[in-house]
């Protein structure tokens, strides 16, 4: 009797142990779903696949990872209550996501005030890591500083002297008008700025703008535009022969995302950032774009990539932490190398950004689609600023 | 700029004229006879589009497959509207006027979604239109033939209205129901059939609109958003109604916004000022000039004169005592709730609180005082934007800067509402809505005292307020204090001299009431509350952004208040915790959850007209007007 008792007991012990284990880790992941949808229903089937991956390997510490998936209703105001309930309702160990910049930054404070990591995926604006960096907030993505910085030298190269810019007017247009100003004025002390142009976003009249544009005269052209506004710029551009005999950069024109839809309009020659899916033969990304063709029968966009990449980061700091507890996950991602679709990247522990890198060529047409040719990698970690500006940067 | 130059983008403003026409044109027809202000014009815009650049891929590509495809989807969107108009705004009508606007803001939502659905995420770039694909040289510059064509097109478009409104009997019996729609009714009128072809008719031109732009612009989801913002703008700035003034007032904000472009950046006395920038709001600023010169715009005609009786709101009687104790029962019950639940219960109680205050001050100029704000989000943005900068530029403590924001709000109420006050309707709700996009610029573009776009960071509450039980107290009981306070002054000789001149200016001011003077200062008072909302809501999320002033703010707060029951004295606050809490459940747990709120909306329109506080009221039958 008193065996049976004991087994009985210890059977218990036991499958309260087990079930303990089985409780799996959660990851809160919020985003504007609704307002973004071309980069965010990829960036969604991104860090699904990498789940998918995550769990048949075993999950993260024993235990399996969950993502608790919210959109974030496309305001701060609300973003930041979906996060208090992720933390306060589901338990979240991490917070992970977001695609606007003024979420980004509110979420980010947020997160440093309830003392819990937040990845931030996609926000590309400096301030997230430098102005206004805090000690929980990481960043995947290369800012708009850092993407700038990659199609400098490039321009430089050029050695037009007239430029005329062209942005949205909102703080990422700004901001990349500035950076690009600043450092092609470094590389190239004679160039000039000749006319500056910021139309609202996804209001552009690109009529308009192309003409006031053409009129200053310009060598060279630089952009900022993406999404409806680049398709509108790139069609009235085309039409009234704005890009003749001028070299244009665009800063987001050859992602997927934005090349797409330009279709048979796509303007040959452009330098962008961007990512040639179809073109990248290293094994890490064939194995990411098999996988990700397999699960989703569709290409990959870079919002997948910044998604998976982003889910294994979440994972791999967990790992290494050992624990969910947040000081300790921040002291592993401190430094943290993760294995993305585009190489190995690392934390950098001085500013918390990512020395992701991005695909700097230019745009051609095939078939009657945009693609991206003459591309090499720009590692992100020869653009980021040295580390002791960084520091200077954060404690601004 | 040069003479060519300037002669060029004179032009470019004629082209990008003509689509702005259309649509606005279909919405002033349709707000003329039905009155009815429909938000989900901009919508049937985007649908022009979409199905537009759906067809000519299915057609082919020749001239013959672009136009027709063209014409096709604008008739499809006419049908829908036809459809829209019987299956939906057909019940509405008998309601209190805003109710059409909250089920055309539910329609907004489901179509949004619907597309998402249909046509997925990605912009679709249509191709150029044949035959026209090419561009002419005018003064030694590339202009695009299309552009031409559609310069040539818009004066083409208004001759037909025009022709159709004066020369046909339809035009004519449209023409008097704009006028007059009860003595239309009288003479015999079948407004049934008219209100409907009318709405088939301004659907079919925003369909137009939206197909004929393919050439120029991809098939976008927010195209639905953007162009009914300017839309709105230019009916409005033509005069509601007026056809001619509609075409008027596209032209003079196109060639604005073309001229701004034109001139780029130019130097005032040293100072660099980007006119490009200006484009963000020039639309606004332009209709807040005309309606302070002109009150009923361009072209439009003051409004005849009310005949008869006052139009009576439906009264709002005292609340009875066993109303009063529920009420304190529930501040009561509510002041419990952090014994029993934790976390993200008062997280999302805190917003609702907030909403509710925010919505109460709406109620409270827009039931009762009958000012309809569509921008009432500005002096919410103020109040937070004031708490900000007190709290970060000023450094003062966080108790003081709750105590001043909101006078923020009110001096945004007291500058605006001295303008506004002076309108009614429609004119007034826009001017409104002009304000509050100005307001919003203003934040949205001054980068070195508001953050710009990215806003302000690190708006916390004081230390002892940090936990979220110590912080809900505070918001609970300011809320509370608040919207007492508000409904008290409701049922002071103040508040019964509001609804007085709501119900009949001219007669309140017979018997001695200041009417401007008694607006100003409920607007002003409004602002004060809406701006303790605001610093509320600013220290609730540790941060602000633009949003917090922008339009869809202030259509929240609308739907909010419309949702509970325009004139009702507890709809603003049930309406409130309704929305907020729909939202927030729907977003967790449906993927297409705007369009799940836009019929839950949309059902709550068709079976409670009255608002759901309203509803549990006895119904108040409106006769002779509507039915």
């Amino acid at each position: 009797m008193k065996f049976r008792q004991l087994t009985a007991a210890l059977a218990l012990a036991a499958l309260a142990l087990g079930s303990a284990h089985a409780q799996p880790i959660k990851v809160g992941e919020l985003n504007s779903y609704k307002v973004f949808p071309a980069f965010l229903e990829p960036y969604k089937k991104g860090w699904q696949l990498a789940l998918e991956e995550i769990n048949r390997s075993g999950g993260v510490l024993g235990r399996k990872l969950e993502v608790v998936s919210r959109d974030d209703g496309g305001d701060p105001g609300s973003a930041v209550r979906v996060a208090e309930e992720l933390i306060a309702r589901d338990h979240v160990a991490v917070l992970m996501g977001e695609f606007a910049s003024n979420i980004g930054l509110a979420v980010s404070d947020l997160a440093a005030r309830r003392k819990i990591v937040f990845v931030a995926a996609e926000p590309l604006t400096d301030k997230l890591v430098w102005q206004d960096g805090n000690a929980y907030t990481f960043r995947l993505r290369p800012s708009t500083y850092t993407q700038v910085a990659m199609l400098v030298p490039e321009a430089a190269k050029l050695h037009k002297k007239r430029w005329a810019l062209v942005y949205p007017n909102y703080e990422y247009g700004q901001s990349a008008a500035e950076s690009f100003k600043k450092l092609l004025k470094k590389a190239q002390p004679d160039v000039e700025f000749v006319a500056e142009q910021a139309p609202p976003l996804g209001k552009i009249d690109a009529g308009s703008v192309v003409q006031a544009l053409a009129e200053a005269k310009p060598d060279a052209i630089f952009s900022a535009l993406f999404a409806t506004d680049l398709q509108k710029f790139v069609r009235a551009g085309n039409l009234r022969g704005l890009f003749k005999g001028r070299a244009v950069f665009d800063l987001l024109g050859g992602e997927p995302e934005y090349l797409d839809p330009l279709g048979d309009e796509t303007p040959v020659g452009w330098w962008v950032t961007g990512y040639p899916w179809n073109q990248i033969r290293t094994p890490e990304h064939e194995k990411f774009l098999k996988a990700y063709e397999k699960r989703w029968h569709d290409y990959p966009r870079v919002g997948s990539v910044v998604g998976y990449s982003a889910l294994h980061t979440v994972a791999d700091a967990i790992r290494k932490a050992g624990s969910t507890d947040s000081a300790r996950l921040i002291a592993a991602l401190e430094g943290l190398e993760v294995q993305t679709p585009f190489g190995p990247i690392v934390y950098r522990a001085v500013d918390h950004q990512s020395t992701m890198g991005a695909y700097v060529g230019q745009l051609a047409k095939k078939d009657g689609k945009g693609v991206m040719v003459n591309w090499h990698f720009a590692d992100g970690a020869d653009y980021l600023p040295s580390p002791a500006e960084a520091r200077l940067l954060r404690k601004q | 700029m040069s003479a060519s130059a300037a002669f060029l983008q004179l032009l470019n403003g004629l082209a990008s004229a003509n689509s702005l026409f259309l649509v606005a044109a279909g919405l002033s027809l349709i707000f003329g006879v039905t009155r009815t202000i429909n938000f989900a014009h901009g919508s049937l815009y985007m649908l022009g589009m979409y199905c537009a650049v759906t067809l000519i891929a299915r057609l082919g590509g020749g001239a013959l497959g672009f136009w027709a495809s063209v014409l096709l989807a604008a008739a499809f969107v006419g049908v829908a509207g036809a459809a829209i108009e019987i299956l939906v705004l057909r019940r509405t009508y008998a309601a209190p006027d805003l109710m059409q606007l909250l089920a055309t803001f539910a329609l907004v939502l489901i179509i949004g979604d619907f597309a998402l659905w249909a046509w997925g995420p990605e912009d679709i770039l249509g191709p150029r239109a044949p035959g026209l694909a090419g561009a002419v040289t005018i003064l030694g510059r590339e202009f695009p033939q299309y552009d031409l064509f559609l310069i040539a097109f818009g004066p083409l478009v208004l001759l037909a209205l025009w022709l159709l409104l004066t020369r046909t009997r339809w035009g004519t019996l449209v023409r008097a129901a704009t006028e007059d729609r009860e003595m239309a009714g009288a003479l015999g009128v079948n407004h049934k059939w008219l209100f409907t072809g009318v709405f088939a008719l301004g659907a079919f031109l925003a369909g137009f609109g939206g197909a004929i732009e393919i050439p120029r612009e991809p098939a976008s989801l927010s195209v639905a958003l953007s162009v009914i913002a300017d839309a709105f703008v230019v009916v409005v700035v033509g005069g509601l109604g007026s056809i001619p003034g509609a075409f008027l007032a596209a032209l003079l904000i196109s060639e604005i916004k073309a001229l701004c472009i034109g001139f780029g950046q130019v130097t005032v006395f040293g100072t660099v000022f980007s006119l490009s920038k200006l484009t963000l709001v020039i639309e606004f600023l332009v209709m807040a000039v005309v309606l302070v010169l002109r009150p009923w715009g361009l072209l439009g005609r003051a409004a005849a004169p009310a005949r008869g009786p006052a139009v009576l709101e439906p009264r709002l009687p005292v609340p009875s005592r066993r109303a009063l104790y529920a009420l304190a029962a529930l501040v009561a019950a509510l002041a419990l709730v952090p014994t029993l639940s934790t976390g993200y219960t008062l997280v999302l109680l805190t917003d609702i609180l907030v909403f509710a205050l925010f919505a109460v001050s709406l109620h409270f100029i827009a039931g009762p005082g009958g000012l309809h704000s569509f921008g009432h989000a500005a002096y919410f943005g103020l109040g937070a934007y004031g708490a900000g900068l007190l709290l970060l530029k000023a450094h003062a403590p966080m108790e003081l800067a709750l105590l001043l924001a909101p006078f923020c709000g009110a001096l945004g109420a007291l500058l605006f509402g001295w303008f506004c006050v002076r309108l009614s309707g429609v004119y007034l709700a826009m001017l409104t809505l002009a304000f509050a996009q100005i307001a919003w610029s203003i934040v949205f573009q001054w980068d070195a005292l508001t953050g710009g776009s990215n806003g302000l960071i690190g708006v916390w509450p004081a230390r002892w307020l940090s936990s979220q039980s110590a912080y809900y107290y505070l918001t609970l009981a300011t809320c509370s204090a608040g919207i007492a306070l508000l409904w008290r002054i409701l049922y002071s000789p103040f508040g019964y001299a509001l609804r007085a001149a709501r119900d009949s200016a001219l007669r309140a001011a017979a018997i001695g009431i200041d009417v401007r003077a008694l607006q100003w200062a409920a607007f002003t008072l409004a602002g004060w509350f809406a701006g303790l909302g605001g610093a509320l809501f600013a220290f609730a999320k540790g941060s602000i952004s633009p949003e917090t002033l922008a339009v869809p703010r202030s259509v929240d707060g609308l739907v909010m208040v419309l949702l509970g029951g325009l004139h009702t004295l507890t709809g603003p606050i049930w309406g409130a915790a309704l929305f907020t809490w729909l939202e927030d459940t729907l977003a967790r747990t449906v993927n297409y959850w705007h369009a799940v709120i836009g019929a839950v909306i949309l059902a709550l329109v068709l079976a409670f007209p009255q608002g759901v506080a309203g509803f549990a009221r006895q119904r108040f039958a409106r006769r002779g007007d509507d039915a």
